[in-house]
């Protein structure tokens, strides 16, 4: 039960204000999610070939040693925002995510991609954007989370947004009414679960299918039939972003596209600060209906 | 009802296939349709009666009865309400619909909780002049049909009760059947006279405690801030849903367990779904502590209260204050054996009778018959429900003394002990002459 | 005309402002500038004034309105007229879900799009849309009618009591219990007077009658699919 914002720029010119564009966003989601916050950026790109990982730590954390040891296997770029360490990586993903496990196995990797870089606690939306310094961020896009919990604990690991595999990741407001036996399923499958939280099922699921050798599309459509609840999920990818609410389409969403942005609310109070928004495209998306936008331009499927 | 079997004769009745379960399928087998019921549940649940209080002897010392007062009055909605409610005892009248029960049953209600000095509740149909006239403190549920729902009563209600859920059926709506909707239960809820009402399960414009917490700030704008807002929740995974409804924005938790009744439901709903009264308390108190806010917001307990050591156990686990309705129903006569030749007369017995869906009740209160419903005198029945409210209270208050208290709500869990594994696990407290929780200490 | 701008006032003292034309009405006509999306705007009004809202509303706007005429320039959330009573809510664009939801009197009218399960468990309202009405709408509906101008989602008027509902264009699929009916002169006039009274241009002979067919009225084993 939460609050939903994802901003994603058509226009490159806006790249340097993404976090100021999208920090007051988050913050007026707080009503809706008061227990902890995160969000998922896009930008800083690796080349192919290497790997980006986001590693949460305490505010101590020895990440010029961390990344001492992970250079005598492969070359690192790093630096620290925080609590959390952003690792680029001369390597690849998973060779990375283990070297991480092997030389500092109290650390957790938030998210691993090119691109993408999740961060998240708990508190108060305003506190978590201030920690982060979420205002002087750059990149093409973000999803972001507040997050009122319903049956699984207040903690960091179970704060938004879920990774759900390379660059991508999972926002959800709802409340799925089978992820249990579809975790089990999906442990069985070899998905590693880290809390008791319905939507890393939805996330789990999404990685699992994509896995498989689907494209987002298949892995959205098949989760349509597969979770069953009501959710309104915001997904991001390494390009885009995606939404899709359940059939019944309970909990709300509203979508606003200019010629410079497409931008993703649960509520429109979220949108108000976004320039020309009184001009903006506005409209609620469909239920089952799955949306995507990536690389400036729209698709409906 | 049933001759007994001549145990010499060599008939056994299967535990599996009962009389009941028997009947049970022919009846599906007949009709095609689910069978729908009022009363409570009927099967043996893990109950109040499994717990007993440690009485004063000599590390504690007692209050005499006559001359040392012991304090029932509660005040509810202390949170964000300017007016909170403000109760002589701490038993309260659960809510049950005009429509459920005649206009006379409504009336009665309001007469003997007013004059006890506690609330009575409307229910899905809104609220009749005779009730608002006869309650000087009357509830207002919210619920997801909207019923009768208009904002001149909302602002004449003392509280406002946003109905999520009931504890004779979580997750399910009400049922009113066509015998009962009658010209002026239909006019209220703007629905064809005579047809088998089916009320929604979740609220039209709402769902989920984010957009709760919206629709509660709106209902508080709506009155101008000026009265509590109870959430009435059925009791199942009540941890959560305490914490979720407190974060909504509650300034009072009603929590109905499954031994609550109900005015017609399906069999399956009420004897299958949801949590004995005992085993939810102890979840929402836990949600309310650790949250701060025990005490703060109140819990109102439901679902099988029927005297004072019931109302004390809540109490001692708890809650700050309890309703009734199936208790309160039987004070003002329900199934009374004045009745019994009637009672079997549409095939049931006095103290069974549970088809309060038909409208033929013969003591006039789960009905709209204007014959039967004039058969109960609003006074005297009122006066019924006032002294057995009195009486509850009495009871409640000679444990509190007997317990050393002088406010009924400074019993604690830690007076009280539970007779069965079952009851130890589920109230929380150690096994009669032991330390022993299930699932909480070792020994 | 008065004027209140939510920069400088919150919603609770502009509510305040509102509900005290009740007792005493001392301003006929309130203008509320920069609503910018706050919830529960102008909600329990009960006094015969115009309120005109500029900019996005959230939810429940003019919710349990009585006699007051509340016109939003912009969009609206959630619920917007829930459970009104009487008088009539305007909104120049597009509606979120539940719009008019349980309302019991009055006329709202819709000039862009309505989300899901608008009217739903309609009490004897009109509704008016001018654009389209997303799914489940009118779902339970028990009186009032319901005029969209557009198409219709799926589900339309499922488990329908007596609502009438009218639909230009095309209706994507009906609900449980809901079927097509015959257009007949009254309608049409029903029609004429909804499109008047929300000065709505359109022809009444291009729209379609849809209600109850009120076989879903008793428990009965036939409908055993429909529960």
């Amino acid at each position: 039960m939460c609050g939903i914002v994802s901003l994603y720029l058509k226009n490159p010119d806006w790249q340097n204000r993404l976090g100021e564009l999208f920090e007051p966003m988050l913050i007026s989601m707080t009503d809706r999610g008061p227990d902890s916050a995160g969000f998922a950026i896009y930008g800083d790109a690796v080349t192919d070939g290497q790997c980006k990982l986001t590693i949460r730590g305490e505010q101590d954390t020895d990440w010029q040693a961390l990344a001492e040891t992970l250079k005598k296997s492969f070359s690192v770029d790093w630096f620290n925002n925080a609590n959390v360490g952003v690792f680029k990586c001369s390597t690849d993903q998973k060779t990375a995510t283990a070297a991480v496990a092997k030389a500092a196995p109290e650390l957790t990797v938030l998210s691993s991609g090119q691109s993408i870089e999740i961060l998240k606690e708990i508190g108060l939306p305003e506190n978590i954007a201030q920690h982060f310094k979420l205002s002087g961020m750059k990149g093409s896009h973000i999803i972001g989370h507040t997050r009122m919990a319903t049956e699984s604990a207040v903690t960091t690991l179970g704060s938004h947004p879920f990774s759900t595999g390379s660059d991508l990741c999972l926002v959800h407001n709802g409340s799925l009414s089978n992820h249990n036996s579809l975790r089990r399923d999906l442990i069985r499958e070899g998905i590693v679960f880290h809390t008791e939280n319905d939507s890393e099922v939805a996330a789990g699921y999404l990685n699992w299918r994509l896995n498989c050798g689907d494209t987002l599309e298949q892995a959205l459509e098949s989760a349509l039939k597969a979770l069953d609840g009501f959710y309104t999920f915001a997904i991001g990818t390494a390009n885009g972003f995606a939404v899709l609410r359940d059939p019944i389409s309970c909990k709300p969403a509203v979508l606003a596209e200019t010629d410079d942005y497409v931008a993703m609310a649960s509520e429109y109070q979220a949108l108000r600060t976004l320039p020309n928004i009184e001009k903006a495209k506005l409209w609620e998306p469909e239920p089952a209906k799955i949306y995507v936008w990536q690389q400036s331009q729209a698709a409906f499927h | 009802m049933t001759k007994p079997i001549d145990p010499h004769a060599g008939l056994r009745e299967s535990a599996t296939f009962d009389l009941f379960t028997q009947s049970q399928i022919r009846r599906a087998a007949e009709t095609g349709i689910y069978d729908i019921r009022g009363f409570g549940a009927k099967r043996k649940l893990p109950h109040f009666d499994d717990l007993l209080f440690l009485g004063s002897s000599m590390s504690r010392y007692p209050l005499e009865g006559y001359r040392e007062a012991c304090n029932t009055s509660v005040t509810l909605g202390t949170r964000f309400a300017k007016k909170p409610l403000q109760l002589d005892i701490p038993i309260a009248i659960a809510g049950m619909s005009f429509g459920a029960l005649s206009a006379n049953a409504k009336e009665s209600l309001g007469r003997g909780a007013s004059t006890c000095g506690t609330y009575t509740t409307t229910g899905d149909g809104g609220m009749t002049p005779e009730e608002r006239g006869h309650s000087k403190t009357l509830v207002y549920q919210y619920l997801p049909s909207r019923y009768g729902m208009n904002p001149d009563d909302l602002r004449k209600a003392d509280a406002i009760e946003v109905v999520l859920g009931q504890g004779a059926k979580p997750g399910g709506g009400g049922m009113l059947l066509g015998q009962k909707v009658t010209e002026r239960v239909a006019g209220m809820r703007t629905l064809p006279v005579g047809i088998d009402q089916r009320s929604a399960c979740r609220h039209p414009d709402w769902t989920g405690p984010d957009d709760l917490a919206i629709k509660i700030e709106e209902l508080r704008e709506i009155t101008d801030w000026q009265v509590p807002i109870f959430i009435k929740i059925g009791a199942t995974r009540t941890y959560y849903d305490v914490k979720l409804a407190v974060k909504a924005g509650a300034d009072v938790i009603v929590l109905d367990g499954m031994q609550g009744g109900t005015a017609a439901t399906q069999e399956v709903f009420i004897e299958h779904v949801g949590i004995p009264t005992m085993a939810a308390i102890p979840q929402a108190v836990q949600a309310l502590q650790e949250m701060g806010l025990h005490r703060k917001v109140q819990l109102v307990v439901s679902g099988g209260i029927r005297n004072g050591a019931d109302v004390a156990k809540c109490l001692a686990m708890g809650a700050d204050c309890v309703s009734i309705g199936t208790a309160a129903l039987l004070a003002l006569g329900c199934n009374s054996p004045k009745y019994s030749e009637e009672f079997r007369k549409i095939g049931s017995e006095a103290g069974y009778y549970d088809d309060y869906q038909d409208g033929k009740d013969p003591a006039g209160i789960s009905t709209q018959d204007p014959e039967l419903s004039s058969r109960l005198n609003p006074e005297e029945a009122g006066k019924r429900l006032s002294n057995f409210l009195s009486v509850m209270t009495m009871e409640a208050q000679v444990i509190a003394r007997a317990c050393g208290k002088n406010d009924v709500r400074h019993l604690e869990p830690e007076d009280l002990v539970a007779l069965t594994m079952e009851s130890s696990a589920m109230a929380r407290v150690p096994l009669a002459g032991t330390n022993y929780i299930p699932g909480i200490t070792d020994k | 005309m008065q004027t209140l701008d939510l920069t400088q006032h919150k919603t609770r003292q502009i509510n305040q402002r509102l509900h005290e034309q009740k007792v005493e009405c001392t301003e006929r006509e309130w203008l509320i500038e920069n609503a910018q999306g706050e919830h529960n705007l102008a909600c329990g009004l009960d006094q015969n004034i115009s309120v005109d809202i500029k900019g996005p509303v959230g939810y429940y706007c003019a919710g349990m309105n009585q006699k007051a005429h509340v016109t939003v320039y912009g969009h609206a959330g959630q619920g917007v007229a829930e459970n009104m009573m009487s008088g009539s809510v305007r909104i120049k664009g597009d509606v979120s879900q539940s719009a008019g939801a349980t309302a019991h009197g009055g006329l709202l009218v819709i000039e862009g799009n309505a989300g899901a399960r608008c009217g739903i468990a309609m009490k004897g309202v009109d509704i008016v849309v001018k654009g389209n009405v997303g799914h489940m709408s009118c779902f339970l509906g028990q009186a009032g009618n319901l005029l969209v101008c557009g198409d219709a989602g799926d589900g339309l008027g499922d488990s329908l009591y007596e609502v009438q509902i009218f639909v230009r264009g095309k209706v994507e699929g009906l609900g449980a219990d809901c079927i097509e009916k015959e257009m007949r002169a009254e309608h049409l006039e029903t029609v004429k007077d909804l499109l008047n009274r929300s000065g709505i241009d359109a022809d009444p002979n291009e729209f379609r009658r849809y209600g109850s067919a009120r076989t879903l009225y008793h428990f009965n084993v036939a409908n055993q699919s429909a529960y």
